[in-house]
C-alpha cells in the first residue's frame, strides 16, 4: 500500500492544464485541488474548498493575483491563500487568519507535482533529470492504484520500478506515473523522454497503448477496495465564533530579508521585505507592519504591493527631525539585512462596494494609496490617484504608477493645493468614496473641503501618519476593566495603555501617538477626552470607543470594554 | 439503490411536504421518496393519501401541499397565515430536484451576501455588496428563528423605477426544512410578499425544493412569475450541488462564518439544539 503513502510525491496535473487565468480540478489520495496559476508564473496548490461555506474554488474566477469564490467573491491572495476581502463587510479588514489550506508543489518535466503530507523535498526522478519530455494526454482508470502499477509494469520487457508509483521503459523512452487519485481511482500519466519527430504520430500511437492497458487493469477483477475517507480541517477556534474583529495581535512575530534597498524618490528609500523562510501572511490595501529597528524603536510603515505580490515592499521618508526611526532605516539597515516585523495589520481598510473611489496621497502618504489603487485596477472599480508633491522626484514608487489612473499636482502652495482638492471633491454622489493619506494640514484640509463639498463623514477616510496635536496627560483618573473586572488608577503623566499594560492586561498597540488605531478600546461608562486623530468626529461624539494610548477622561472614571 | 431509511426521530417526528396540489391534479398520482423511503401519492377524498410499501402514512393537505410524517404524533405544521389572506395570489413556481442536504439549501435560502454574486442584475449587483446589521431571534413560544431588519441593495426595487435601492427583507425558519421570506412588495410598499421553500429530503443528500409564493401582484402572469423563481433557482443549484461537505456541519468550527451569516449560525445553534443527526455532520462526528 505504499502507493497511497501521503508523503509521496505525485504528477496532478500537466503544466498544459494552467492556461492563463484557469483553474484546475486536481485530486490526490481522496483530496480535491483547486489549482491556479498567478500571472507571474505561481502555481498554487489549494484544498478545494472556500473556508466560508465549503464551496469548491475550482469554480472559482483566477483574476491572475487572487482567486475568488464564486459564491460570496471572498478574495485569496496568491501563494499565502489568505483572505484578503469579505465584500458582505466592506468596511472591514478581514482577519488576517482566515487562511485557505495549501500544499506544496513543484512544476518540472511539464508536469505539476504535489504531495499531500511530503516529509522531503521535491526531487525530479533521475530519468527525467536534463529531458525536454513530451508530456502525454492522462488516461484514467478505475482500479486500485497498486493494481494499475503492477499491469503497468507488464506493458513492455525491459520495465523498470522508480520509486513507489511509476514504471520506466528505457527502449521506448517512456515513463509511466501511476497519480493515485484516491484508493480505488488513478491516472495513467505517460511521459516521453524525448520530443519525438513525428510528434502527432507519436502522441496518437501512446495513446492508443495507455488505454489499452487502461482496458486490461480494468478488466482484471480486482475488486477495487473502497475510497479513502478524508474529513476537513476544522477552521481557527477564534474564527468559529462571532464577532471577529481581531483584538490580540503579537507585535513582531516576523522574520525579514531587506532583499532590496533603493532611492524611491528624493529623501525616500524603498524597501522590498522577502520572508526569511516560508510565505508572507497575505495583506490587504491599506495595511501597515510595525518594523522592528536595530536601534530598539518600533515604527508603522504601509505595504505598497499590489494584491498577490511575495515580497513587502515599504517606502521611508527621511526625517532628520524625527525621532530616529527613519535615520536609522536610511543609514543602518543594508540590503541582506534581517528585520523582525509584525503581520500586516489593516486600520485604513478600503471598502470595494463603491462606485467610485478618490484616493488623495500627498508626499509618501502615497504608500497605503499604491496598494489601494493596484487593488482597485485590478478588480476593475472605477478610481483616481491624484499624486500631491513638491516635484516629479519627490514622487516616490514613481515606476508603479505606471498604467494607473493618476494624475500628478506638483510644486503647489497650501493655496494651489486646496484649490485643486475643492476641483477634485466637487461632484459627490452616493455611492462615492475618498480616502486621504498624508501631511496633517492636507488631511485637514481635505476634510474640511470634502464636508462642505457635501461629502458625508463615512465617506471620507483617512490616515495620519503622526498625531499633530500636543497630548495632555495632566488629569488623573480610574478606569474600571469590565471584563477583566479589574479597577486601576491612571495618574497624570501616564497613559490608559501604559497601565493596562504594566497591569498584565494585553492591549496591541502599535504607534503610540493616537494615529493608527490598533489600541482601541470599548467605552461603556463615562465621557472619553479624546486626543487621537484616528476616530471620525462622528464617531467622538458616540463616545463608545478610546483610543488608549492617548485620549484621557473627561468624567472621573472610564468604564472599558476589555 | 436506497439508503438506510432515516431513524432520526427529530425528522421522522416532522411533516414533510412530498408534492404540490399544483401537479398532483395535473398528475393524478406522483411516485417519490421521502427520508430514504419510496412513497406514492394518490388522489382521495380530502385531497390526497401517501402511501409507504402500499401501507397508508400520516397524510395531511395544508398551503396548497401534500404532506407525510412517519411519526408517531408529529405536531401541527406551522403557522403561514399569508395563504389564506384572500387578495393574495397563491403561486406554485416549481420544484427542483438537488443533490445537496436540506440544511444547505435552507441556509442558501436565508442568505444575501450572494445576491450579486450568484444573482447578477437580479437581486443584487457589484459594488453594492453590504450586508447591513440585521437582528435574529430563536423565538421559544413558536420554537422558530425570526430575522428582521434585513436590507440589501436591489437594482430595479420596485417595478416603476429604474433605480437601484435598499430592499427590506423578513425571514422565518419555523420548521428544520422550511423558511418564508417577506419582502417589501415592489407593487404596493406598504404591503409584503411572502416567498416560500418547503424542502421535501428525499435523503440526506439530495432533495426536492417546493418553491412558491403568495404575493400582491394582479399584473404579473402565473408563467412571468414562474420564470422569475426559475431563474433564481436555476442559479442556486449549481453552488448548492459544489457544496463540500454535502451535508450541514454543526460544529462551530467546521466553517467560517462571518456577522452576515448571524441567520445561518442561529439556525445551525437550532438544529444542534434539536439533537438533529441525520442530514448534518453532528458536532464533535
Amino acid at each position: 500500500m505504499e502507493m497511497l503513502d501521503l508523503a509521496g510525491w505525485h504528477p496532478i496535473a500537466a503544466s498544459s492544464d494552467l492556461p492563463t487565468r484557469h483553474v484546475f480540478h486536481g485530486q490526490l489520495l481522496g483530496r480535491e485541488f483547486a489549482v491556479w496559476r498567478a500571472d507571474d508564473g505561481f502555481v498554487n496548490v489549494w484544498e478545494n474548498r472556500c473556508l466560508h461555506r465549503g464551496v469548491r474554488l475550482s469554480l472559482g474566477l483566477n483574476d491572475g493575483r487572487e482567486l475568488r469564490c464564486l459564491y460570496h467573491g471572498w478574495r485569496y491572495s496568491s501563494r499565502s491563500a489568505g483572505c484578503t476581502y469579505i465584500p458582505a463587510h466592506p468596511a472591514d479588514a478581514p482577519a488576517r487568519t482566515i487562511c485557505n489550506r495549501t500544499y506544496d508543489a513543484v512544476e518540472a518535466a511539464g508536469m505539476v507535482w504535489s504531495s499531500v503530507a511530503p516529509e522531503a523535498e521535491f526531487a525530479l526522478p533521475e530519468v527525467l533529470a536534463g529531458a525536454d519530455p513530451l508530456v502525454l494526454r492522462p488516461v484514467p482508470v478505475n482500479a486500485a492504484p497498486g493494481v494499475a502499477l503492477a499491469l503497468a509494469e507488464g506493458l513492455l520487457p525491459d520495465a523498470r520500478a522508480i520509486g513507489a508509483a511509476s514504471v520506466s521503459f528505457a527502449e521506448a523512452g517512456l515513463v509511466v506515473f501511476v497519480q493515485p487519485l484516491d484508493a480505488h481511482r488513478c491516472v495513467l500519466r505517460g511521459v516521453l523522454l524525448a520530443q519525438p519527430d513525428d510528434r502527432m504520430a507519436a502522441l496518437r500511437y501512446h495513446d492508443g497503448v495507455l488505454c489499452g492497458l487502461r482496458d486490461r487493469i480494468e478488466a482484471s477483477g480486482e475488486v477495487a477496495p473502497p475510497p479513502l475517507e478524508v474529513g476537513f480541517q476544522p477552521v481557527d477556534a477564534a474564527l468559529a465564533e462571532m464577532p471577529a474583529r481581531a483584538r490580540s495581535g503579537p507585535k513582531a512575530e516576523l522574520r525579514v530579508q531587506v532583499a532590496r534597498k533603493w532611492d524611491a524618490a528624493q529623501d525616500v528609500a524603498g524597501f522590498q521585505l522577502r520572508a526569511v523562510r516560508g510565505v508572507l501572511p497575505a495583506f490587504q490595501p491599506g495595511a501597515h507592519i510595525d518594523v522592528h529597528l536595530p536601534n530598539g524603536m518600533s515604527r508603522q510603515y504601509s505595504i505598497t504591493n499590489a494584491p498577490g505580490e511575495s515580497d513587502y515592499t515599504i517606502g521611508v521618508k527621511r526625517d532628520a527631525a524625527g525621532r530616529g526611526g527613519s535615520v536609522c532605516l536610511h543609514g543602518d539597515v543594508r540590503e541582506g539585512d534581517v528585520l523582525a516585523i509584525s503581520a500586516p495589520r489593516n486600520n485604513f481598510p478600503l471598502r470595494r462596494d463603491s462606485e467610485k473611489v478618490l484616493l488623495i496621497a500627498g508626499g509618501i502618504g502615497i504608500t497605503p494609496m499604491l496598494a489601494m489603487a493596484q487593488a482597485l485596477q485590478v478588480q476593475g472599480i472605477p478610481y483616481a490617484l491624484h499624486v500631491f508633491a513638491r516635484s516629479e522626484a519627490h514622487v516616490p514608487f514613481a515606476d508603479r504608477l505606471a498604467g494607473l489612473a493618476v494624475t500628478r499636482h506638483l510644486g503647489l502652495d497650501a493655496a494651489g493645493t486646496g484649490a485643486v482638492l475643492g476641483d477634485i471633491l466637487s461632484g459627490y454622489a452616493f455611492s462615492h468614496h475618498v480616502y486621504v493619506c498624508g501631511p496633517a494640514p492636507m488631511l485637514t484640509a481635505t476634510r474640511e473641503i470634502a464636508a462642505g463639498a457635501g461629502w458625508p463623514e463615512e465617506a471620507v477616510h483617512f490616515e495620519y501618519f503622526a498625531n499633530p496635536e500636543v497630548i495632555d496627560d495632566s488629569t488623573s483618573f480610574e478606569i474600571a476593566l469590565a471584563r477583566s473586572a479589574m479597577t486601576l488608577q491612571v495618574p497624570a503623566g501616564r497613559s490608559i495603555l501604559e497601565v493596562l499594560q504594566e497591569n498584565g492586561v494585553d492591549v496591541p498597540s502599535s504607534c503610540e501617538q493616537g494615529a493608527c488605531g490598533t489600541c482601541v478600546c470599548g467605552v461603556l461608562e463615562g465621557e472619553p477626552e479624546h486626543q487621537d486623530v484616528y476616530l471620525s468626529a462622528a464617531e467622538r461624539a458616540a463616545n463608545d470607543q478610546i483610543m488608549t494610548c492617548v485620549s484621557r477622561a473627561r468624567s472621573a472614571r472610564l468604564v472599558l470594554d476589555i | 439503490m436506497m439508503a438506510q431509511p432515516c431513524t432520526d426521530t427529530v425528522m421522522l417526528e416532522h411533516w414533510h411536504p412530498v408534492v404540490s396540489l399544483d401537479e398532483l391534479r395535473g398528475a393524478g398520482r406522483c411516485r417519490t421518496v421521502l427520508l430514504d423511503r419510496p412513497v406514492e401519492i394518490v388522489r382521495a377524498a380530502g385531497g390526497a393519501r401517501v402511501l409507504c410499501d402500499s401501507a397508508p402514512v400520516q397524510t395531511l393537505v395544508q398551503y396548497g401541499y401534500v404532506w407525510a410524517s412517519f411519526g408517531t404524533a408529529p405536531a401541527p405544521l406551522f403557522p403561514f397565515p399569508e395563504f389564506d389572506e384572500a387578495d393574495r395570489r397563491f403561486v406554485v413556481t416549481g420544484v427542483f430536484g438537488v443533490q445537496v442536504s436540506a440544511g444547505r439549501a435552507i441556509e442558501n435560502f436565508l442568505d444575501m451576501g450572494h445576491f450579486p454574486y450568484v444573482h447578477t442584475g437580479i437581486l443584487g449587483e457589484e459594488p453594492h455588496t453590504e450586508v447591513k446589521e440585521y437582528d435574529v431571534e430563536i423565538s421559544q413560544s413558536r420554537d422558530e428563528i425570526l430575522a428582521t431588519r434585513c436590507r440589501f441593495y436591489q437594482p430595479k426595487a420596485a417595478v416603476s423605477s429604474d433605480e437601484g435601492a435598499d430592499v427590506e427583507y423578513i425571514y422565518r425558519v419555523p420548521h428544520p426544512n422550511c423558511s418564508v421570506l417577506y419582502k417589501s412588495s415592489p407593487v404596493d410598499e406598504t404591503r409584503l410578499d411572502a416567498i416560500y421553500i418547503f424542502v421535501q429530503p428525499m435523503g440526506q443528500e439530495k432533495i426536492r425544493a417546493h418553491t412558491g409564493m403568495c404575493i400582491i401582484d394582479d399584473a404579473s402572469t402565473d408563467l412571468d412569475i414562474r420564470s422569475f423563481q426559475q431563474t433564481i433557482f436555476g442559479q442556486d443549484k449549481p453552488i448548492l450541488e459544489n457544496q463540500y461537505p454535502r451535508r450541514l456541519p454543526l460544529d462551530p468550527r467546521a466553517e467560517t462564518p462571518i456577522r452576515a451569516d448571524k441567520s445561518a449560525i442561529a439556525y445551525r445553534r437550532w438544529l444542534a439544539a434539536k439533537g438533529l443527526g441525520w442530514g448534518v455532520i453532528p458536532a464533535g462526528a
